[in-house]
């Protein structure tokens, strides 16, 4: 492979060169330019576009508060706690692998054992303040639990703000309605995952 | 002088203050509504029914503001600078006539505040007088920007004074009078006998200068906000920065009057009809203003200074000659 092919950044063959004219250098190379761009008119062609616009009317604009933007499914704003369709437990297992691997050094997760000697999330919460928006604790979680959601609107009175546990986890109701959404940015299943997973050799 | 007469003049200013410093207002939301609509924006929207009381909003905005004197300002100078804009905006109106004389109550009124017979001078002479706000208040701001725009703003007024003057000179001759009311009996006779169609380039080089005089977009460079802020108004804050705004767009609705009055043939015979055309004709060169500001570039002080000494000026002489020479034989 040569490098010519590197350089060349032509993205489209329709490209061309302008033609420029030299400047002038006399008096009247000078005048009669003058001359000609004066009655070339595209002062014309400048007012005729703007008024085609106004004609058209075809406003871009988006009244905020009133209207948003709809966002991607893989929008990386405020983190959500997902739990389990089957049982409606939450995902998260206290593995601290997100507050491992954050490096905004933002997340804090403290576990307990609980009476049926399983790990338990005590503590958890989020610097937002922090937080860049990264994306690798969703990617890291092994049980897709914490993962981005599309709550961007945040204000707070000061830099540190929080968010808690309780406050990212799926209310139990709007599991139970078929609300919880599934995260498809980093980590998250691809979808018709089961159709295209390969059977373990045990199972053959 | 009757009392009848001095009551009808007081009420007639104070009528014509009222209507144009309200105009201006309402002239700034024009401004923004047609300025985005040019660019596919809504313009204000939430104050209000499709934003109509911006206005409103901002005079509270502006009255209501802290009044800065800055520390290293000539206080009376930098006082008296936006009055100066907004009065000679003002007085300039009084020897306009804005509708033709109608009958109210039995009662003939001239829509002229004085129809004196060098009108066209005077409001040439009041528009040119207007100069000393910009020019004032940019000096007497002790900012750089201020002074660089009190620089620019006398260059391009004298500049454009001469433009003005010289252009207007030869329907003047041709008229024979500097009356508004009798360059209108002289156009009365309909589209055929309007001036602009024997003085086409004194109206197109009356036009241009119309926007140096206004200070707007092509040659908006007193105030050139992403070179020198504000200009001038950079140290004001609240209603005096407002006055110099008031004066601005009341300045513009006065020339648009001015404009249709000298070579449009004005409100014509005079009836209902030729009074809505006044105002259409105004309404025109108003939008014109605004459409000019979304669609062209600013040009540099130094291109203005040439297009008025080495172009505008030499056809506004040879326009004067060729008419004198046709008017002799």
């Amino acid at each position: 492979m040569h490098n010519e092919q590197f350089n060349n950044r032509n993205v489209s063959e329709s490209y061309f060169l302008v033609d420029i004219e030299d400047y002038p250098t006399d008096g009247w190379g000078r005048f009669k330019r003058v001359v000609k761009r004066t009655f070339r008119g595209e002062l014309f062609v400048g007012l005729w576009v703007v008024l085609r616009e106004m004609i058209k009317f075809d406003i871009h604009t988006i009244q905020y508060p009133q209207e948003k933007m709809p966002i991607g499914p893989r929008y990386r704003a405020v983190h959500e706690m997902k739990r389990l369709w089957e049982s409606g437990t939450e995902r998260c297992i206290g593995c601290g692998l997100c507050e491992k691997i954050c490096i905004s050094d933002c997340i804090r997760i403290d576990t307990k054992i609980d009476e049926n000697s399983r790990k338990e999330v005590s503590e958890y919460s989020i610097n937002l303040g922090r937080c860049i928006f990264c994306g690798y604790c969703a990617e890291v979680c092994p049980e897709l639990a914490i993962t981005h959601g599309g709550r961007y609107e945040n204000a707070s009175e000061q830099r540190e703000h929080f968010v808690m546990f309780e406050d990212m986890l799926t209310p139990i109701d709007a599991l139970k309605a078929g609300k919880q959404l599934e995260f498809e940015g980093f980590g998250a299943i691809t979808p018709h995952e089961d159709e295209r997973v390969k059977k373990t050799p045990l199972s053959y | 002088m009757d009392i009848a007469y001095l009551i009808e003049t007081v009420i007639k200013v104070v009528v014509v203050l009222l209507i144009f410093s309200a105009l201006a207002g309402i002239g700034t939301y024009f401004e923004r509504k047609v300025l985005a609509f040019m660019q596919r924006r809504l313009g204000p929207m939430n104050v209000g029914p499709y934003g109509l009381l911006q206005v409103a909003a901002d005079g509270v905005k502006l009255f209501t503001k802290e009044d800065i004197i800055p520390a290293n300002v000539v206080p009376n100078i930098f006082k008296i600078a936006p009055v100066i804009t907004a009065a000679t905006a003002f007085m300039a109106a009084a020897a306009i006539p804005f509708l033709p004389e109608f009958t109210l109550l039995g009662y003939t009124v001239h829509p002229i505040v004085a129809d004196i017979n060098i009108g066209i001078l005077y409001i040439l002479g009041i528009m040119g007088v207007g100069l000393y706000g910009p020019l004032l208040g940019g000096m007497a701001s002790a900012n750089k920007f201020s002074l660089l725009s009190a620089a620019r703003g006398a260059a391009v007024f004298i500049s454009y004074e001469v433009v003005t003057g010289l252009s207007i000179l030869a329907p003047i001759m041709m008229v024979g009078s500097l009356s508004l009311i009798d360059f209108n009996k002289y156009q009365a006779g309909g589209i055929g006998d309007w001036v602009v169609w024997s003085q086409p380039v004194a109206f197109v080089l009356f036009w241009i200068a119309a926007f140096a005089e206004t200070g707007r977009t092509p040659f908006h460079l007193i105030a050139n906000d992403h070179e020198i802020i504000d200009g001038f108004g950079t140290e004001y804050s609240g209603m005096r920065w407002g006055l110099f705004f008031i004066g601005e767009y009341a300045n513009m609705f006065f020339i648009s009057f001015v404009i249709p009055l000298l070579f449009l043939g004005g409100y014509g015979d005079g009836s209902l009809l030729g009074a809505l055309g006044l105002l259409a004709k105004m309404a025109f060169f108003f939008f014109f203003f605004l459409w000019t500001r979304a669609a062209w570039p600013d040009i540099r002080p130094d291109q203005l200074m040439w297009l008025c000494w080495k172009v505008l000026m030499p056809i506004a002489v040879i326009n004067i000659v060729i008419t004198g020479f046709v008017m002799m034989f």
